[in-house]
């Protein structure tokens, strides 16, 4: 735990809120995530060691929810839409155009920590397939060429 | 009082008891519903849809395996709609299951193969691309092959539930669900403690020991090593189950002879080591009572559960034994005693111990493992693996004469022999300690309070005016029950037998799949047998442990004693 001396004493804050508690793992993992950006390995040993859970089961809830995120997230966070119509549309090439363009595969953090590649099924915005947000900006009717004009929008001021 | 349920099944009119699922159900008139991830009394979850049967009036298809029987239900196990249910799913799993079946380590006794087959699956209907996972080989004991894996949860439900070790878990969902441990790291860098429960109840290929085979064929094939093999009480009686005998066979002589005819120079017998951990162990807890050392004492002789003390109970290591495990004090006898008395180079000398047992595996390898000057243990075969060994070396069973064990160490007492049950050590224990205590022989040898397969025995022995509370504990979870007991002051105990696998080694994880609770019984039944056919049945009245004290280690807890069948433990991150 020496990386994160200020978060310590927080996590612990965060802890003793649901000492006793039956079923306050996930209360527990979203307040730490909501604390470091995302859960560190050494945050759900603490985790799993504090509600007397095995290390194996914590691991499994934060990989089960879509929510947890194990990894650090970028500075932005682009979205693409997995749904069927996107899917059909061509999501899938939109996907690895970004993929191609970042050299980072789905889930992952480009190493100057600017963009993190995620996915999500649909945003309720079919009639516009294929769609990806990044942060909370929506473009639609997306094609692989789009994608390095969208991306650049992010990276001014570098 | 119980309620009686009427039901009927394919039109059978039938009562059974309230809580009867409709699995046991249709198997008391004799109708089989194939089954898959179920495993009684531990994995009864319903995941894996094989069992389903259609239900008059019900909405769906329901598991047989967890549904319990309501009165009046009519049940079909074959109609045309359930048939067609458990087709598909079976052939979802197919679809993406490796189909190296004849190279596999589960090659012949593979339960999904033989479903596949019972259920007459011919073709597989989806082209899935099969599973392609990576194999974790991180450790000296279980291999684990992801790709394998039809995500039943057997090897979840008995690491949580039955030893409480909880390595493995369910990671991840949907489609990329797994079984793996936290980060998805080797076993290595994850709590198992190796006792290889999960590898005797696994379905596939996805949990097996890793083979020593080669390496031991390696060195029978070599002229200038002599390979001497020493076989674990537990295993005489569950060897046979792999060659074809029925469960709880004692098979010890035939087995001596098979091994003779594989080729190793010397067949031994674990059981003078298990006489000599008794004197070892023995006097070590006289002198914790005497001197009012550390107590309860806590026996050492299951890897597994050794692992399991240090990795989660750090703070009762001062109780455990001291003592090495048989297996061990043999390896350490055998490359100094032995080699010094028959003149033979210890550095050739290469020990291969035939074992119930996956644990006893990573034992072997614990680099303090070598106080001979070379490994105590050069290799260690499951009983499965020397069932196959004898099978690769061509030698046909049932012609097999039998044999007696190899002198100086072919010498075993019955109290060496019940080792391999649940309170065995225990009991040998006192049949020792009661004559060393009060110099008197002892009229009755059996303490049956300490026998069966209950979870956690206790029993009070009177020795010389001294009551000494003792217990016996198999399974993980239920050593958990004592120590948590002992930590929190409600238990109180002199002495405590723990073994890592339910039932004790006979219930080992590298014994004969399956290891049923029925066959566990035909085999803990075996070894009481074989125990009340020997004419010696205290350890101390081995004469080759006799004869080792006055040539070689002089008096137990003795300088070479210390040196050689002792050793240390080591606290272990969970």
């Amino acid at each position: 735990m020496e990386n994160c001396c200020c978060g310590e004493s927080k996590l612990s804050g965060i802890l003793a809120r649901y000492q006793g508690q039956d079923g306050a793992l996930i209360k527990a993992l979203q307040d730490a995530q909501g604390l470091y950006g995302y859960l560190p390995e050494e945050v759900l040993a603490r985790i799993a060691d504090y509600f007397d859970h095995p290390y194996s089961q914590v691991y499994g809830v934060a990989t089960f929810y879509a929510q947890f995120r194990l990894k650090p997230r970028g500075e932005n966070l682009i979205r693409v839409c997995t749904g069927t119509v996107c899917h059909i549309m061509g999501g899938p090439q939109v996907l690895a155009k970004i993929s191609e363009e970042l050299n980072i595969s789905l889930g992952e953090t480009t190493e100057d920590n600017k963009f993190t590649l995620g996915s999500a099924v649909c945003f309720g915005a079919c009639s516009q397939a294929p769609v990806i947000m990044v942060n909370d900006d929506i473009y639609g009717r997306v094609t692989p060429e789009r994608i390095a004009a969208i991306l650049a929008r992010y990276c001014t001021g570098v | 009082m119980t309620m009686s349920i009427n039901i009927a099944i394919n039109g059978q009119k039938l009562t059974v008891p309230e809580g009867t699922t409709i699995l046991e159900a249709a198997k008391q008139i004799g109708i089989e519903i194939p089954t898959l991830c179920h495993l009684k009394d531990t994995n009864e979850i319903g995941v894996c849809r094989v069992c389903v049967v259609e239900v008059k009036g019900a909405r769906n298809l329901v598991p047989s395996c967890i549904t319990k029987v309501t009165e009046g239900m009519e049940i079909t196990t074959n109609s045309p709609k359930a048939r067609k249910a458990r087709e598909m799913v079976m052939n979802l799993i197919l679809a993406t299951h490796p189909k190296d079946c004849l190279t596999c380590d589960r090659n012949g006794d593979c339960e999904l193969r033989t479903l596949a087959d019972k259920m007459g699956i011919r073709k597989i209907d989806f082209g899935a691309p099969v599973k392609d996972l990576p194999l974790d080989d991180s450790n000296p004991s279980i291999i684990r092959d992801s790709s394998k894996c039809i995500l039943c949860r057997r090897c979840v439900s008995v690491c949580n539930e039955v030893q409480k070790v909880s390595a493995i878990g369910l990671i991840n969902r949907g489609i990329g669900t797994t079984v793996g441990t936290a980060f998805d790291r080797g076993l290595a860098d994850s709590p198992c403690v190796f006792c290889g429960q999960c590898v005797s109840v696994c379905p596939t290929g996805a949990l097996t020991e890793r083979f020593n085979l080669r390496e031991v064929w390696q060195a029978l094939n070599d002229p200038d090593k002599h390979v001497v093999i020493q076989t674990a009480p537990a295993i005489r009686v569950s060897l046979g189950e792999e060659l074809g005998e029925e469960p709880g066979t004692i098979v010890t002589g035939k087995m001596v002879g098979a091994l003779r005819k594989v080729g190793f120079d010397k067949v031994f017998d674990t059981d003078f080591t298990a006489d000599l951990t008794i004197m070892e162990e023995g006097h070590e807890f006289l002198q914790r009572l005497t001197e009012k050392g550390k107590l309860p004492l806590i026996t050492s002789c299951s890897p597994g559960w050794v692992k399991y003390v240090e990795t989660f109970y750090p703070e009762f290591l001062d109780n455990v034994s001291s003592c090495k495990s048989p297996q061990q004090m043999f390896g350490a006898i055998i490359k100094t005693y032995y080699a010094e008395k028959y003149k033979i180079d210890p550095a050739k000398i290469y020990t291969v111990s035939a074992m119930p047992c996956t644990a006893k595996k990573f034992e072997a390898n614990r680099p303090e493992m070598n106080s001979s000057g070379y490994r105590d243990v050069d290799a260690v075969l499951t009983t499965r693996e020397l069932g196959l060994l004898i099978k690769e070396a061509g030698v046909d069973w049932a012609s097999v004469e039998d044999s007696q064990f190899d002198q100086p160490f072919g010498e075993g007492t019955g109290a060496g022999i019940i080792f391999g049950s649940s309170g065995g050590v225990m009991e040998a224990a006192l049949r020792t300690l009661s004559e060393v205590v009060t110099g008197k022989e002892l009229k009755n040898l059996d303490f049956k309070g300490v026998r069966g397969l209950e979870g956690i025995k206790e029993a009070e022995v009177t020795l010389n005016g001294q009551t000494l509370r003792v217990a016996v504990a198999n399974g993980l979870a239920n050593a958990k029950k004592v120590l948590d007991g002992l930590k929190n002051k409600e238990l109180d105990y002199h002495f405590v037998e723990i073994m890592a696998c339910p039932g004790g080694c006979i219930g080992g994880g590298g014994q004969p799949r399956p290891s049923t609770p029925d066959t566990k019984q035909k085999r803990m039944e075996a070894t009481y047998r074989a125990d009340k056919g020997l004419p010696r049945r205290k350890s101390h009245e081995n004469p080759a442990v006799q004869e080792i004290y006055k040539e070689f280690l002089k008096k137990p807890l003795g300088e070479k004693s210390h040196h050689l069948l002792h050793t240390s433990y080591t606290p272990r991150n969970k």
